[in-house]
């Protein structure tokens, strides 16, 4: 067996690991080490050759090779080593140690002081939301479908219909059309988008794609490829509508139709997973139920802006890089922040009182909103509110709290303004 | 054009048994199969089980074979590497209509000489199986009732019987059969005609449509379709045993078991078809699984599905496993009405098959140097850490995993394409290594399993199929 040692092991090196390491080589550690399955770093950001990135945390828009280039390289002008081509099979909190498996090296153990998370997401599949038919191919879904279009060079089909109205989805609207396909809709069951706003303008509404909200696909025809779908409106209780049923002749269907955590790993080391994020439930350091583990990104919870990735994964890396250091306090008071009115989850879901110290928290809501009062409460006191003009499920909020007082649970409100 | 002794139409459970059988044999053998890979129709969807014949109709032919076979498997599944189980059966009774019955059941499988059928009561029930119905008020235990792979069991068979010297003609249409002087001559194909001696009709589905083409329609096959779901292995609500419902008059009802790779299978529905090829899913079927599971373990968590499936049972009309030969046709055997037993019975089925040419005045030699053994695939994700360093060490394609969900690798991947019979297509790697039918179903790996198909068998990617010619995974380069 291999063995490495090092300082703080970051698992990923997609935008969240890459983000993780910088911090935590600036904040001091000794080495850190990012361990990659790819045989490149940059993760999903790969495959994402659309501008639209950056635009929060460098002011800029950036493709999405170009946003992971610029960690990539400052992480390796900053001597954050990779240890690419290498998956991880195990991790072993009592002890801190990683094992993973690489072609080059053969079976590698890699003990650590303390350990990030940063294994991103996966997508929800044709089963997951058991959409009836056959079982031809034909079928992706649009995060499969965009590597291999912009990674494989492979094309996916000629005519296209999309089932869910995710930014992914969206995205590969829009590339198959560049690509000479036809995308004859975007079908949605919710009556609102799934994903960001600006995503329907550039995507869909400039290329004369039609989006078709509380409607979903009720059969998938085709014996050996995708021969076409049908389509029904939906009822409020999004039941498909009986005699509203179209038939639409396609040779691809790509499903946007939500992500999810990948937990493999989170899962195996026993460490605490929240069952409405399925990601790790961790506190404003980022750390997970294991104190010398933590997590960040899409790992924790799926973010539809990079940014808030960066963000999020720029405080784990902080913080690992201080529990390698011994400098990260131990046991200390920790409460919970509670998902009060229109409020879906929290991330972190554990706050720690710190003096002087201040924590965002992400958050999603149940259902849009406009004109609303955000509010965090504290038993009787208000300790942190603002306004939004608009608040949207596709959209990620934030508030920032002050982590002096927190006697007790913190709750989360979204509320109409009156 | 080609020459042979044998020809076995059908490359599912039944036909590759037989074929094997008689590759132990000094007699050519050719199986032809209008699919793109060994593993049929019926064989590869299914509740994958292999039977005791505890419930079958005493005295009949698939009695009698389905009560030999279950005692063949733990020698086959050890020759030929085949992942098997004997979880044993449980048939809980949760109303007091169900609980009467249980005698009756009992007696049919002493009957059956399947004699180690036990009482359940209540409380063994509920140790056994916690996530049981609590209202279920005693059972049967039937210890012998086994779960298999029944992918890796068909190809196991099949890949041994080549080894032996049987050869596979795959993506081959049987178009008609020539006899003369009331003898079987020739097969006509759309690989062209095999001159032989013996024509088996393993076709199951299709078997109505071969046996015309000699004039012996006798009967017709319905489809009766079976749909299922396979939920995820982390799934809360587990069983450890197969649980079957007390069967009713029209149907066997629906089961919900492990699978021998920790998933759990819940399923299938029956339903007559007017046709030989719809295998969809079905909103309603899906519904009614669900609905009556739930009595038998009402916790089942069905959100934690990661595929559903449908597979065509070959149901005869008239109904009953038959085995024919006629005196006005020599050198033709018919198997018609092999339906959900037939998973187990075809292990018997090639015993019984070779008997029956035997006493037909076939002369079989056996053949000195039959190999009774397959070597499976290594499986990377079951070795030790030490194993897995040593095997990357020795082969670095075992070092790159490919498909994440079942931590299957790219050398695992290589032995399934380039082994006898190899994968072709997607769904053929699909189940020689279950590369994309994890959580994820190909989400992850299917790109580079893509790649790596088209690398190997030097083909372009459009090329590639999911299965059968026409289902292209992708229509070529971008711009």
């Amino acid at each position: 067996m291999y063995e490495i040692n090092c300082d703080v092991a970051v698992i990923g090196a997609g935008p969240a690991g890459l983000s993780a390491a910088v911090a935590a080589k600036k904040e001091g550690a000794g080495k850190v080490l990012l361990i990659e399955r790819d045989e490149s770093v940059g993760g999903i950001l790969q495959q994402c050759i659309h501008p639209g990135f950056g635009l929060t945390y460098f002011k800029k828009e950036l493709t999405g090779p170009e946003y992971a280039g610029r960690f990539a390289e400052e992480a390796e002008a900053l001597g954050a080593e990779v240890l690419l081509n290498s998956m991880v099979l195990e991790v072993l909190p009592e002890s801190n140690q990683i094992l993973c498996a690489n072609s080059e090296y053969g079976m590698t153990r890699v003990t650590a002081k303390s350990i990030v998370l940063a294994m991103g997401c996966r997508e929800r599949t044709r089963a997951n939301i058991q959409i009836p038919g056959t079982r031809p191919s034909g079928i992706y879904t649009a995060g499969a479908a965009q590597r291999l279009v912009n990674r494989q060079n492979a094309m996916v089909g000629k005519n296209v219909v999309i089932l869910g109205s995710g930014d992914i989805g969206m995205i590969m609207a829009r590339r198959m059309s560049l690509e000479g396909a036809k995308v004859l809709a975007v079908v949605e069951i919710m009556d609102f988008l799934a994903g960001l706003t600006r995503n329907k303008v550039q995507c869909l509404d400039d290329f004369g794609i039609p989006l078709k909200l509380k409607h979903t696909i009720t059969r998938i025809a085709g014996s050996r490829r995708v021969e076409g779908v049908y389509v029904a409106q939906v009822d409020e209780n999004k039941k498909p509508i009986p005699k509203t049923e179209e038939y639409i002749a396609c040779d691809t269907l790509l499903l946007s139709v939500g992500l999810l955590p990948e937990n493999e790993l989170t899962r195996q080391a026993e460490i605490e997973i929240s069952p409405v994020t399925n990601g790790p439930a961790v506190n404003q350091y980022m750390q997970t139920s294991v104190p010398s583990v933590f997590a960040c990104g899409n790992v924790v919870h799926v973010n539809d802006l990079v940014d808030n990735v960066t963000t999020e994964s720029l405080q784990a890396g902080k913080y690992a890089a201080l529990y390698a250091m011994g400098q990260l306090e131990g046991e200390g008071r920790e409460v919970e922040s509670v998902t009060g009115n229109n409020v879906r989850y929290l991330c972190p879901q554990r706050l720690r009182e710190e003096k002087g110290a201040k924590a965002n928290l992400f958050f999603r809501v149940l259902a849009p909103e406009l004109d609303v009062r955000i509010e965090a409460r504290c038993q009787d006191r208000v300790i942190a509110s603002k306004k939004e003009r608009r608040v949207n499920p596709g959209e990620m909020c934030s508030i920032q709290i002050p982590l002096d007082d927190v006697t007790d649970d913190v709750i989360i409100n979204v509320v109409k303004e009156a | 054009m080609m020459k042979t002794d044998v020809v076995v139409i059908g490359a599912g459970a039944v036909g590759c048994a037989i074929a094997r059988e008689l590759s132990k044999y000094e007699v050519d053998v050719i199986v032809v199969d209008k699919n793109e890979d060994v593993g049929g129709d019926a064989s590869k969807s299914n509740s994958a089980i292999i039977h005791t014949g505890y419930d079958a109709s005493p005295g009949t032919l698939e009695s009698q074979l389905v009560v030999a076979a279950n005692p063949m498997f733990p020698k086959l599944v050890e020759d030929l590497q085949v992942p098997f189980k004997a979880t044993g059966a449980i048939l809980p009774a949760i109303t007091e209509e169900q609980f009467e019955q249980l005698p009756a059941i009992k007696e049919k499988a002493f009957r059956n000489r399947v004699y180690d059928v036990e009482y359940l009561t209540k409380e063994q029930i509920l140790k056994m199986e916690p996530n049981m119905n609590p209202e279920v008020r005693g059972g049967l235990y039937i210890p012998r009732e086994s779960i298999i792979d029944p992918f890796i069991y068909v190809q196991a068979l099949a890949e041994n019987a080549n080894e032996n010297g049987v050869h596979f003609l795959l993506n081959t249409k049987v178009t008609g059969i020539q006899t003369e002087d009331q003898k079987i001559r020739s097969v006509e194909t759309t690989g062209g005609t095999i001159e032989t001696k013996y024509v088996i009709n393993a076709a199951a589905l299709y078997c109505d449509e071969i046996a015309a083409m000699v004039g012996k329609a006798e009967y017709k096959v319905v489809a009766r379709r079976g749909q299922f779901y396979i939920l995820d292995k982390n799934t809360s609500c587990k069983v450890e045993h197969i649980v079957l419902p007390i069967p009713t008059k029209v149907t066997k009802g629906k089961l919900m078991c492990p699978t021998i790779h920790g998933n759990m299978l819940v399923g299938p529905t029956a339903e007559d078809l007017n046709n030989k090829t719809d295998k969809s899913v079905t909103a309603d079927g899906l519904a009614s699984i669900v609905e009556d599971v739930r009595r038998l373990v009402p916790g089942v968590k069905i959100g934690d599905t990661i595929t559903q499936y449908s597979g065509l049972r070959p149901n005869r009309n008239p109904e009953g496993l038959h085995v024919d030969i006629w005196d006005d046709l020599e050198g033709y055997i018919n198997l018609s009405g092999v339906r959900s037993t037939g998973l187990t019975l075809s292990a018997a089925m090639g015993v019984y098959v070779a008997q029956l040419m035997k006493e037909h005045g076939c002369r079989l030699v056996y053949k000195e140097n039959f190999k009774n053994t397959r070597k499976g695939i290594r499986i990377f994700h079951e070795m030790s850490r030490e194993e897995q360093d040593a095997v990357i060490k020795e082969n670095p394609k075992y070092g790159n995993i490919i498909c994440r969900c079942e931590t299957i690798t790219e050398g695992e991947i290589m032995d399934a394409i380039h082994r006898p019979l190899g994968a072709r297509s997607m769904d053929a790697v699909k189940r020689r290594v279950r590369a994309g039918m994890g959580r994820c179903q190909g989400g992850f790996c299917g790109p580079k399993v893509i790649e790596i198909l088209a690398r190997e068998w030097k083909i372009p990617v459009d090329q590639v199929n999911k299965n059968e010619t026409g289902s292209y995974m992708v229509t070529g380069k971008t711009r």
